[in-house]
C-alpha cells in the first residue's frame, strides 16, 4: 500500500493462509507456484505426497552430502588402518603381509556406513538450516495447530511478487479459511 | 461396513485401493482369510487429530501408577546390577566364573544375546522401510529404542571385561604415550567399530525420525502454556508446560513442518534407510567373527555370519513384542495402531527366522560329520550329550521348535500365548549363546577339558543389565513420543485423499 497510515507498523514477515484440507491446499500450491512466487512454503503435520512437486522444488541435494561422507569414511579408514598396520606399527599376525587389504575390509565398511550417516543426518539439518532458535511464524498459536492437523501456507514478503493486500486475497480466493499477517 | 463381495474386495486388493469402508477385515484390524486385501493401518476411524491426542497424551497424562511400581522395580534391579559392576572394578574380573579353558563366560554370552535383540530396532525401520511394509510405522519408534537400549547394555559387557575398565579407551586407536596400536586384523577390533558404528547410526535414525514428533509436544505444550496465561494462572503451575516446552522446543530444534524441509528430510530418511539396511546384516556378522575367526572346533565355520544374522533379528522381534504386548495392554487407544495384524505379522516373521536358525542347527550338525574331523565332531556330540546338554537342549526347543506354533493361527492371534512364546524366545537365545561360549570347555586336548559355572557376580550382573534396560525404556515411554505420529499420519487414507479425490464419499459403484 503505497499510502500507509502514520502509525508506524511493525516489520511483516509475511502472511500465512490456513487451508481446510490437504485437497484444498494442493491445489493452491499449483496455483501459487504458478503464480511466480519463490520465497513460499507450504507446513504440513505429515511430508504431503507429491507436495514437492506441487511447490516445483527441486531434488533434495543431501545425496552429495552422503557421498560425501561415505568418500571420506572409506579413504579414512583405508588411510588409518594401512597407515597404523603397515607404518606406524607393524604387528606380525600369522605371518600375514602387514597391509593386506582383506582384514581391513569391515572397518571400511563400517566407517563409510557412519560417516555417510553423519553426513545425512548434520547434512539434512543444515540444508533445512536447522537447528533454529527463533521463527516469526512460531509465534502464532494458530501456526502451532500444524503439528496436529492444520495445514499452512505462508508467502515471504521478501518475495518480489508480495504485496501487502493483493497476496492475502489471492489466497483467500484459493480457499484458505483464515489468513493472517506475520510480523517478524 | 459395507458388506462386499470377494472378487471385488480382492480386486481392490490388487488393485493397491483397500480402502476404509471396503476391506472385509475384522474389528481388531486382523484380516480374514483373504491375502489380496490391504487392512487399515489405524483403526477406530481416527483423524489426524485424534492420533496426535491419544499419542502425546501418553507423555503428557499423570504418571501411571503402574508405572511408578515398575520404574521403581527395574531401578531397584539396575542398581543392584551396578554394584555386581562396582564390585568387579574394585576386585578383578576373578569375581567371575571365568577360569581356563572357558575365558569368556557369562559377560559375552549377554554381550551377544543383547547385540542380537538390537537388531530388531534397525530391521524393523530400515529394511521394513524399504520393502514398503507400511505396518511398521507404528512400531518402529519402540523397535529402534530398544535396539538402542539393548546396544547399551550389549556395550557393558565388554567394556567390564576387559578387566581394568579405566583402560578401555585404548580399543580406540587414540594416539598414546606409550605408542602402542590396536590391531586392525583382530575381530575383536573390527567388532570395536561395528557395534560403535551400529549405536551411533541407529541413535541417529532414532532421533531423526523423532524430531517432528517432538516439534509436536513442543507445539502442544506451547499452547497449554499460552492457554493458562490467558486464563491468568501463574507460577508453579505452569512449571510443567515451561520445561516441557523448552526440554521439547530445544530437542525439535525449531523444526517447523516445512515442505521444503520434508522434501530434504524424506530423501534423508528413506537413504538412511539404505545405509542402515546393510549395516544391520553386518553388525552380528562381525559378533559372529569374534568366534569365526578363530581355530576352536565348533566355532571355525563359515555358516556363523548368516546364522548370528537370522538369529538376532529372531531374538529382536521377540524383545520387541515381550515389551510391545503389555505396552499394547497398558496405553490407552495403543491397540488401534498396534493391530492385532501388526502383531501377527510380527509372529511370521518369528517363525521365519526360527525356522532359518534351526535350519542352520541342523547344517552345523551335518558338516560336522560331513566334514569328518574328529575335534569337530565331538564337540558337536557333547553339545548334544556333554555336560552342557541341558543348555543345548533349552535352545533348540526354545528357539526351533517353540516358533512353529506360529503357523497355526490361534496361536499367531492369541495375545497372552504369543507373550509367552516370546519369553520363551528371549531364553531359548540366550541358551544358544551360552552353548556357543561354553564350547571353549572342550577343545582338542581332553586333559586341557573344564566345566565352566558362573558365580552370583555373573548371574548378579546379568540380571542387573535387564535392569538397566527396563529402567532406560520405562523413561522413553514417559517423556519420548512412543510412536512415531507424523509417520503413523502419513499411511493413513486422509494423506493421500488429495491423490484420488473421488474416493472420498463415493460407494462400490466403482
Amino acid at each position: 500500500m503505497a499510502h500507509a497510515e502514520a502509525i508506524p507498523t511493525p516489520p511483516v514477515w509475511g502472511v500465512m493462509a490456513e487451508f481446510p484440507d490437504i485437497t484444498s491446499i494442493y491445489k493452491a500450491a499449483h496455483e501459487v507456484r504458478d503464480a511466480g512466487f519463490t520465497k513460499w512454503d507450504v507446513y504440513s503435520p505429515v511430508p504431503i505426497h507429491g507436495m514437492s512437486e506441487a511447490m516445483g522444488l527441486k531434488l533434495s541435494r543431501i545425496t552429495f552430502i552422503i557421498g560425501a561422507g561415505a568418500t571420506t569414511g572409506v579413504l579414512g579408514a583405508i588411510a588409518l588402518q594401512i597407515g597404523i598396520s603397515a607404518y606406524e606399527y607393524q604387528t606380525v599376525v600369522g605371518g600375514k603381509p602387514f597391509a593386506a587389504w582383506e582384514p581391513f575390509t569391515p572397518i571400511i565398511f563400517e566407517l563409510g556406513v557412519l560417516l555417510s550417516a553423519f553426513g545425512a543426518v548434520f547434512g539434512m539439518l543444515a540444508l533445512n538450516k536447522l537447528p533454529m532458535l527463533y521463527h516469526p511464524l512460531h509465534k502464532k498459536e494458530r501456526f502451532l495447530r500444524v503439528s496436529d492437523d492444520r495445514f499452512v501456507l505462508a508467502i515471504e514478503a521478501d518475495d518480489p511478487n508480495y504485496d501487502a493486500s493483493a497476496t492475502g486475497a489471492m489466497l483467500k480466493k484459493l480457499g484458505a479459511t483464515h489468513v493472517d499477517v506475520v510480523e517478524a | 461396513m459395507t458388506t462386499l463381495h470377494p472378487d471385488e474386495a480382492a480386486a481392490w486388493g490388487l488393485a493397491g485401493k483397500g480402502r476404509r469402508g471396503h476391506d472385509p477385515s475384522n474389528p481388531d484390524g486382523t484380516l480374514i482369510n483373504d491375502q489380496s486385501v490391504r487392512p487399515e493401518l489405524v483403526l477406530g476411524d481416527r483423524d489426524f487429530h485424534s492420533v496426535t491426542e491419544t499419542i502425546c497424551g501418553w507423555n503428557e497424562a499423570k504418571t501411571p501408577k503402574w508405572w511408578l511400581g515398575a520404574f521403581g522395580l527395574s531401578t531397584s534391579i539396575a542398581g543392584l546390577g551396578t554394584l555386581m559392576i562396582v564390585y568387579l572394578i574394585i576386585t578383578g574380573v576373578g569375581v567371575w566364573g571365568l577360569q581356563n579353558p572357558v575365558a569368556w563366560g557369562w559377560a559375552i554370552v549377554n554381550f551377544v544375546w543383547w547385540v542380537g535383540i538390537g537388531h530388531a530396532g534397525t530391521l524393523i525401520s530400515a529394511i521394513l522401510c524399504l520393502f514398503k511394509q507400511k505396518w511398521r510405522t507404528s512400531i518402529n519408534r519402540f523397535a529402534e529404542a530398544m535396539t538402542i537400549f539393548a546396544v547399551i547394555c550389549a556395550g557393558t559387557f565388554p567394556g567390564i571385561h576387559v578387566g581394568r575398565v579405566w583402560m578401555a579407551w585404548m580399543l580406540f586407536p587414540i594416539p598414546n604415550s606409550n605408542w602402542i596400536w590396536p590391531n586392525f586384523r583382530s575381530p575383536l577390533l573390527w567388532d570395536v567399530f561395528a557395534v560403535g558404528t551400529y549405536f551411533t547410526v541407529s541413535l541417529l535414525f532414532w532421533y531423526m525420525g523423532m524430531i517432528p514428533d517432538l516439534a509436536s509436544l513442543r507445539d502442544r505444550a506451547t499452547i497449554r502454556l499460552i492457554d493458562k496465561m490467558e486464563r491468568g494462572v501463574q507460577g508453579t503451575a505452569l512449571l510443567f508446560d515451561k520445561i516441557a516446552a523448552y526440554a521439547y522446543g530445544f530437542l525439535s530444534m525449531g523444526w517447523r513442518f516445512s515442505t521444503r524441509h520434508w522434501n530434504n528430510y524424506e530423501k534423508t530418511y528413506l537413504m538412511l534407510a539404505g545405509l542402515a539396511t546393510p549395516l544391520v546384516l553386518s553388525v552380528h556378522s562381525v559378533v559372529s567373527f569374534d568366534f569365526a575367526v578363530s581355530i576352536v572346533p565348533g566355532w571355525h565355520t563359515t555358516i556363523f555370519p548368516p546364522y548370528f544374522v537370522a538369529g538376532a533379528i529372531f531374538s529382536g522381534f521377540a524383545m520387541v513384542l515381550t515389551l510391545l504386548i503389555p505396552a499394547r495392554a497398558l496405553f490407552p487407544g495403543m491397540k488401534d495402531f498396534v493391530t492385532a495384524r501388526t502383531v501377527e505379522n510380527m509372529c511370521k516373521i518369528i517363525t521365519v527366522t526360527g525356522t532359518m536358525v534351526g535350519f542352520a542347527y541342523i547344517t552345523e550338525f551335518f558338516i560336522a560329520w560331513y566334514g569328518a574331523n574328529p575335534f569337530e565332531q565331538q564337540t558337536f556330540i557333547r553339545r548334544m550329550f556333554g555336560p552342557y546338554w541341558w543348555a543345548y537342549w533349552a535352545m533348540f526347543t526354545c528357539n526351533v521348535v517353540s516358533p512353529q506354533v506360529f503357523w497355526f493361527k490361534w496361536c499367531r492371534t492369541n495375545i497372552p500365548f504369543i507373550f509367552l512364546i516370546t519369553i520363551v524366545v528371549n531364553i531359548g537365545m540366550w541358551f544358544e549363546r551360552f552353548v556357543i561360549v561354553s564350547t571353549l570347555s572342550s577343545d582338542f586336548m581332553p586333559s586341557a577339558w573344564g566345566y565352566y559355572s558362573p558365580t552370583f557376580v555373573d548371574i548378579g550382573t546379568f540380571i542387573g543389565s535387564l535392569g538397566i534396560f527396563m529402567t532406560l525404556f520405562l523413561l522413553f515411554c514417559r517423556f519420548l513420543p512412543m510412536l512415531a505420529i507424523s509417520e503413523v499420519k502419513n499411511v493413513m487414507h486422509q494423506a493421500h485423499e488429495h491423490l484420488h479425490p473421488h474416493d472420498d464419499h463415493h460407494g462400490e459403484g466403482h
